[in-house]
């Protein structure tokens, strides 16, 4: 079986600030990766990398068997982004019917899918109103119904928990879940350690650097402490002391 | 497909804002009604002259409608005469020399002043030349008589004398027949063209630069290039959608200029259209393009001094041909030069093909060249 997402030896930056160096990530198609870590950490700009948004510094990075940037390849990609960017004027269905044309879905396609996406989050109730009109937390719900309506094969969600009552979280990952238990590969990116837990994989950046990875159970036993949240600081500090010894 | 959609997309939003419909739509009608009236009255600039010393001959050839004469007397200066009764200027006299002060505040009025003297002392010069002309031809008729008799007496036979005619004496009709407009024409007729341009031009680069800018800041542009879209294909449902309300306004703009104005078009209607449809494209190219250098709604209004006023400047008001060298080339990089060319001659002179080919074969460039353009800043988003 191959890898949803092979990234070996990745460098990546702006000009000449470097804002992720030597990162390895494998991601196998069924696995939930969540990318943990302080803003600024560097998520969000390894997360653009995978989508091919923007282009390698150095390394390789290849998702669904093509190297990126491959443009062709966002099709199977189903992205929410950080901000909602949503267009206000229209309504949640436009949003949605729009989003999923941009993807190259076909109409009838869409307007089969659209019940079932908007179910999850629980909008089918609310799919008529303008976008202006809603919540931040519905606004986060759209987006993630909007990344969910092509059916694609790759989910990469960025932030997907904020502003999301307990009770839809719970919902959401149920349906996470259920996609992951069909073979679909989910990336996602968060500082909610609830969110961290559930995840299959965990990857924690740190200032640009992979601090820690493995299963959830993996790095408790490796850090021999008892929460996510735990690990994450220590192996914290072990980068702090060590950046001191260079 | 995704064009198809992107297109539906630009018009859904626009015709949810009907704020900047009304804009779009109903701003150019008001501001060409307001133009249109403001040069209604400019017909009848009327100056007062004050007059001291001056031949009576001279101010009686001088006085007409638009100018009327106050003599004064006194010997104030004549800045202190003009300063306190507000005149537009004054004349004085001494022995055959005449001295014309102008307040010049208003050139029109100062205008009215400098024709009204050289008329009137052409009109003078005319009759002194034809007193003249009148005592020549007497002493011709009796030198002539004179001549006849001497001639006689001599035994010679005399010639039968042509009349001698008197120079000036003759008065032709005239009859004006107008290309375009009539005798009512104003300044007007001449600005519309241009401002049919003007209004399109102006209205299509703020409104897409400003929804690009707003796709930029809200993170929707970023959204979209997260998805298949070629980057052509945005640019292409944004010219195709605000190509059509650009349409729409031009075809507003021309019912009005017909129906409301009753100024005549005497090319086709078409080439119209065309002209517009193309001008709006520039404009929206630009518009999208310069929207990459601004952060905010505020900092896009920020362009118009710098992208749109020189532009009016430039797009005939005051006759490009008329300018010193280094200022026609400035003219010749705008897009509403050319625009407002073809826009011109097509109105004014029913031009066709032949003559706008080389105005629209610019506008083409302009428009591929800024496409190209956002294109390539779009690149910072995505880079394949």
């Amino acid at each position: 079986m191959t890898a949803t997402i092979e990234v070996q030896g990745l460098q990546q930056g702006y000009g000449k600030t470097v804002v992720l160096h030597d990162i390895d990530l494998t991601v196998m198609p069924g696995e939930i990766l969540a990318l943990i870590g302080p803003s600024g950490a560097g998520k969000t700009t390894l997360v653009s990398t995978i989508m091919g948004m923007l282009r390698p510094k150095a390394g390789r990075v290849r998702v669904l068997g093509r190297a990126v940037p491959d443009r062709a390849l966002l099709a199977r990609i189903g992205y929410m982004a950080q901000t909602d960017a949503l267009y206000t004027t229209l309504s949640a269905r436009e949003n949605l019917m729009f989003f999923g044309t941009m993807m190259g879905v076909d109409r009838a396609t869409l307007v089969q899918r659209l019940p079932q996406a908007t179910a999850v989050v629980n909008l089918d109730q609310a799919l008529d109103q303008a976008v202006g009109d809603y919540s931040g937390g519905m606004k986060r719900r759209l987006s993630l119904a909007i990344a969910l309506l092509a059916d694609p094969p790759l989910l990469i969600l960025d932030e997907p928990t904020v502003g999301i009552d307990p009770e839809l979280r719970q919902q959401i990952w149920v349906e996470l879940h259920r996609l992951a238990d069909e073979g679909k590969t989910i990336l996602l990116t968060t500082h909610v350690m609830e969110d961290a837990e559930e995840a299959s994989q965990l990857m924690m950046i740190r200032g640009g650097a992979a601090i820690a990875q493995g299963t959830p159970a993996a790095l408790l036993a490796a850090y021999q402490v008892d929460s996510i949240e735990q690990v994450f600081l220590k192996a914290g500090r072990a980068q702090d002391a060590h950046n001191r010894h260079d | 497909m995704r064009t198809t959609g992107m297109i539906k997309r630009v018009m859904t939003e626009m015709l949810r804002d009907k704020r900047t419909l009304a804009l779009m739509f109903v701003a150019p009608l008001l501001i060409l009604t307001l133009i249109y009236f403001l040069f209604q009255s400019n017909g009848d600039t009327t100056a007062t002259l004050a007059v001291r010393g001056v031949d009576t001959t001279l101010t009686a050839a001088l006085k007409s409608d638009h100018l009327k004469l106050a003599p004064v007397t006194g010997h104030s200066s004549a800045k202190h005469v003009i300063r306190t009764h507000d005149y537009a200027g004054m004349l004085t006299q001494s022995g055959d020399h005449l001295t014309l002060t102008l307040a010049n505040n208003d050139q029109a009025k100062a205008t009215v002043i400098k024709v009204g003297l050289q008329s009137a002392q052409i009109k003078l010069k005319g009759q002194a030349a034809a007193t003249g002309l009148k005592a020549q031809a007497q002493a011709i008729a009796q030198l002539q008589a004179a001549l006849a008799a001497a001639s006689k007496a001599a035994g010679i036979p005399v010639p039968a004398q042509a009349p001698a005619r008197a120079a000036g004496a003759v008065s032709y009709t005239t009859k004006t027949r107008y290309l375009y407009g009539d005798k009512d024409s104003t300044f007007f007729d001449t600005l519309l063209p241009i401002l049919m341009s003007f209004v399109v031009f102006f209205f299509v680069f703020l409104i897409s630069g400003i929804a690009l800018l707003r796709e930029r800041t809200t993170g929707t542009l970023y959204r979209l290039l997260a998805t298949p879209v070629r980057r052509g294909e945005i640019i292409t449902g944004y010219l195709a959608g605000y190509g059509l309300f650009a349409v729409i306004q031009t075809l507003l703009v021309v019912l009005f200029t017909i129906y409301v104005f009753k100024i005549q078009i005497l090319g086709s209607v078409g080439w119209v259209i065309l002209i517009n449809l193309l001008l709006a494209a520039a404009a929206l190219a630009m518009g999208l393009f310069i929207s990459t250098f601004a952060g905010s709604e505020f900092q896009m209004v920020q362009f118009i001094p710098v992208v749109v006023i020189p532009q009016i400047f430039f797009s005939g008001i005051i006759p490009v041909a008329g300018m010193p060298g280094w200022l026609q080339a400035i003219a010749h990089v705008m897009p509403l030069y050319y625009g407002a060319d073809a826009m011109s001659q097509v109105v004014e002179q029913g031009a066709g093909l032949a003559a706008i080919g080389l105005d629209l074969g610019v506008l083409v460039g302009f428009v591929a060249l800024f496409l190209a353009l956002n294109v390539r800043t779009m690149r910072k988003y995505r880079q394949v």
